[in-house]
């Protein structure tokens, strides 16, 4: 960025700086630190100055918005053009309550709907199933059969109202309920706009709502990847997640390279079943947290996209923009919400909020104040909402595209986070044997992911009891408010009764002998190692269970066990 | 760390570490189970969605001190006094039980008085937990 002569003369001056001003500063005023740490645990240093930028090229490492490597923004006008989608989870008892926090959320303004489901539906289960046992409805809204999902969606309109699911080892079942209920009311499959998470690696490594052995679940993923391309075409058939592994503790560079790693392992698979990149690559995206830590989320999230795009070109072959360019949502940390003082939590929110916006999502959830206590109250979901209208209305970061680049503190901890995930990525292949899907199931089997993450999770506690990481109203100032009262959603006792009620009821009006058919029709698909996806379609339409279908699969590639790593 | 056991010798205090239910949330569980392990505890894991009959066997077979369980869901008002039913049917009535997790207020009264002897909910210091243990595991 500089010649030769201009950067010698300036390292004189930073020189001079160092030894005169700084150091006379310093002898009086020492700093508050020996060493400062991200919350990363990566050190930064002082001040950053063109030094740091001499080897940054323009047009290779950033290029213009809308180009790649898509440093600067996947979208040539971005928040000038269209903010982020305003996509707030919703999800809690039945499909009736999540129905009516649906219609309540799009008529606050929000964009788009996301749906959390409960640990029944989660791991497959039915709600009168005995592992459901207490847990019906609690961290998500209870599906059972296409009759719930009739209600969830009542109302709204399948071709207008894009429907993000959060759901990963029975991701095919949940897609057939929607496709199902799209056929019923007569919507075109390819007007048909969402994402289905479907994002298994992840579930292994972090989240753990895991149902089947990995690698017989990575042949569904594959399913699903295909069925998509050729029948929803204009459905994201994975949202490769990351957030997961930094809840769960992981680094910023751990959640980008096992996310990258995970994405490289679904191309892999897309291209395994015969498809063309450039065809599929395209209705993918991505999905990572926003922490705290400012300046290090802005980075990861510049890092990925640039990494993504010269993935996508060299090892894969994709010529597109539209297979190059990494698109992702983002969520703000509910990880780092406290239990004390909650109302601080807005300001956490805030904060992350402006860092995904700064970083260039495409879509946003924020986290409502009182998530470290329970389910967020409606009250704490309007002003997460109005969180993100204030940064899109009201603070003028939306006006210029990717407003920080060229700083060299960004530009500098943009290189330095790519570096560190590219160390990664280069590990997981060497597991692999050159193959980025084998190399993350290994990873898997052998503890790798999880021991990665212990290991960094632990590591951050001890900071935080040891007073070097800093939390507001938990390890200082915590005097006073701790116990501010605030409204919390209230669990509702009924609602596993009134659930299986439901299911027993829908049970008793379906056609048994239909059902029976095509759970068999299912099961020889399964035997056959066909694409299930028609099959469990039809078996939806039908009225079937979620846990009937997920039996059939269970039958065949039995279940997963938790390895325990610690 | 040490505790006396039932003919009076002094062994290592013994700890599992339960996650019950389909909550695959085990950050909070693992880094308990790192700290008592530091701490110079014996530690296992259940790992994650054991039952509340398969944790109590463990804690029979092993003979633990200390029972911690770590629930995210709400489920803890169906599971955790399952789990203290069972032990007490065992005779583990001195074991220690501790629940860790997103416990409201009200709910953690109740498991109190169902025979939990402490609740740690988030923000807690992993510190404040070992040192607990420590206190109340009789030495």
């Amino acid at each position: 960025m500089f010649d030769e002569e201009r950067l010698r003369e300036f390292l004189e001056a930073k020189g001079d700086w160092e030894e005169g001003t700084l150091g006379e500063w310093l002898e009086g005023h020492p700093e508050r630190k020996e060493t400062f740490e991200t919350l990363s645990g990566y050190e930064r240093e002082r001040l950053y100055t063109p030094e740091d930028v001499e080897d940054l090229d323009y047009e290779d490492d950033l290029g213009f918005p809308g180009e790649p490597p898509f440093t600067r923004g996947p979208y040539p006008t971005m928040y000038r053009g269209r903010h982020w989608t305003h996509r707030q989870i919703a999800g809690f008892e039945t499909a009736e309550e999540t129905n009516e926090r649906y219609k309540y959320l799009l008529d606050q303004g929000q964009t788009g709907l996301s749906t959390d489901f409960d640990h029944p539906t989660l791991t497959g289960y039915d709600s009168d199933d005995e592992h459901s046992e207490g847990e019906v409805g609690r961290i998500g809204v209870a599906i059972d059969t296409l009759d719930d999902f009739e209600d969830l969606f009542e109302d709204i309109p399948l071709d207008e109202v894009s429907s993000s699911m959060t759901i990963n080892s029975p991701a095919p079942i949940l897609l057939a309920f929607y496709v199902a209920l799209a056929d019923q009311r007569g919507v075109d499959r390819e007007k048909l706009r969402g994402t289905i998470q479907n994002s298994i690696f992840k579930e292994f490594i972090a989240q753990k709502t895991y149902a089947l052995p990995p690698r017989p679940n990575i042949k569904l993923v594959e399913d699903v990847i295909e069925y998509c391309t050729e029948e929803v075409p204009n459905w994201y058939w994975a949202n490769v997640s990351g957030y997961h592994t930094r809840e769960a503790g992981g680094t910023a560079a751990q959640e980008a390279a096992f996310t990258i790693g995970a994405g490289m392992g679904y191309i892999e698979s897309g291209i395994k079943r015969g498809l063309d990149p450039d065809e599929f690559a395209p209705r993918m995206s991505f999905f990572y947290v926003s922490q705290t830590d400012f300046f290090e989320e802005i980075a990861k999230f510049r890092a990925v996209r640039r990494i993504w795009a010269r993935i996508m070109k060299d090892r894969y072959g994709a010529e597109s923009d539209a297979a190059r360019r990494m698109r992702y949502h983002v969520q703000t940390a509910g990880e780092s919400l406290t239990a004390k003082q909650p109302m601080v939590n807005i300001a956490r929110t805030t904060i992350q909020a402006l860092a995904a916006v700064l970083g260039g999502c495409q879509s946003l959830h924020t986290n409502g104040y009182d998530e470290a206590l329970s389910i967020p109250s409606e009250d704490a979901m309007r002003i997460a909402l109005r969180t993100q209208q204030v940064i899109a209305h009201e603070s003028g970061v939306t006006d210029t595209i990717d407003p920080l680049g060229g700083s060299y503190y960004v530009e500098k901890a943009t290189d330095e986070m790519e570096e560190r995930i590219l160390e990664y990525l280069a590990e997981i292949e060497e597991m692999g044997e050159g193959s980025m899907r084998e190399g993350m199931l290994r990873g898997i089997e052998n503890g790798y992911f999880e021991q990665e993450i212990v290991d960094s999770s632990y590591k951050w506690e001890k900071r935080k009891a040891g007073g070097d990481l800093k939390k507001v109203g938990v390890n200082c100032y915590t005097e006073g408010g701790e116990d501010t009262e605030i409204e919390l959603f209230q669990a509702n006792p009924e609602t596993e009764e009134r659930q299986k009620e439901r299911l027993n009821r829908v049970k008793k009006e379906r056609d048994d002998e239909l059902v029976e058919k095509r759970i068999d029709a299912l099961r020889e698909a399964v035997e056959n190692d066909e694409n299930i996806m028609p099959y469990l379609v039809d078996a939806a339409k039908a009225y079937a269970t979620e846990g009937e279908m997920m039996g059939v699969l269970r039958e065949k590639y039995g279940t997963y066990e938790d390895p325990g790593v610690f | 760390m040490a505790a006396t056991d039932s003919t009076g010798t002094e062994r290592t205090v013994r700890v599992l570490i339960g996650k019950p239910g389909l909550d695959g949330h085990d950050r909070g569980a693992k880094v308990v189970a790192r700290a008592c392990r530091d701490a110079g505890f014996e530690v296992i894991y259940s790992g994650l969605r054991q039952s509340p009959e398969a944790i109590v066997q463990t804690a029979v077979q092993e003979d633990v001190d200390v029972l911690g369980l770590s629930i995210l869901s709400g489920a803890h008002d169906t599971l955790v006094p399952k789990i203290i039913d069972l032990l007490e049917e065992k005779g583990m009535t001195d074991v220690l039980v501790l629940v860790g997790g997103t416990i409201p207020e009200d709910d953690q009264e109740e498991l109190l008085e169902q025979g939990v002897d402490r609740v740690f909910g988030p923000d807690t210091d992993i510190n404040n937990i070992v040192e607990y243990v420590d206190r109340e595991v009789e030495t």
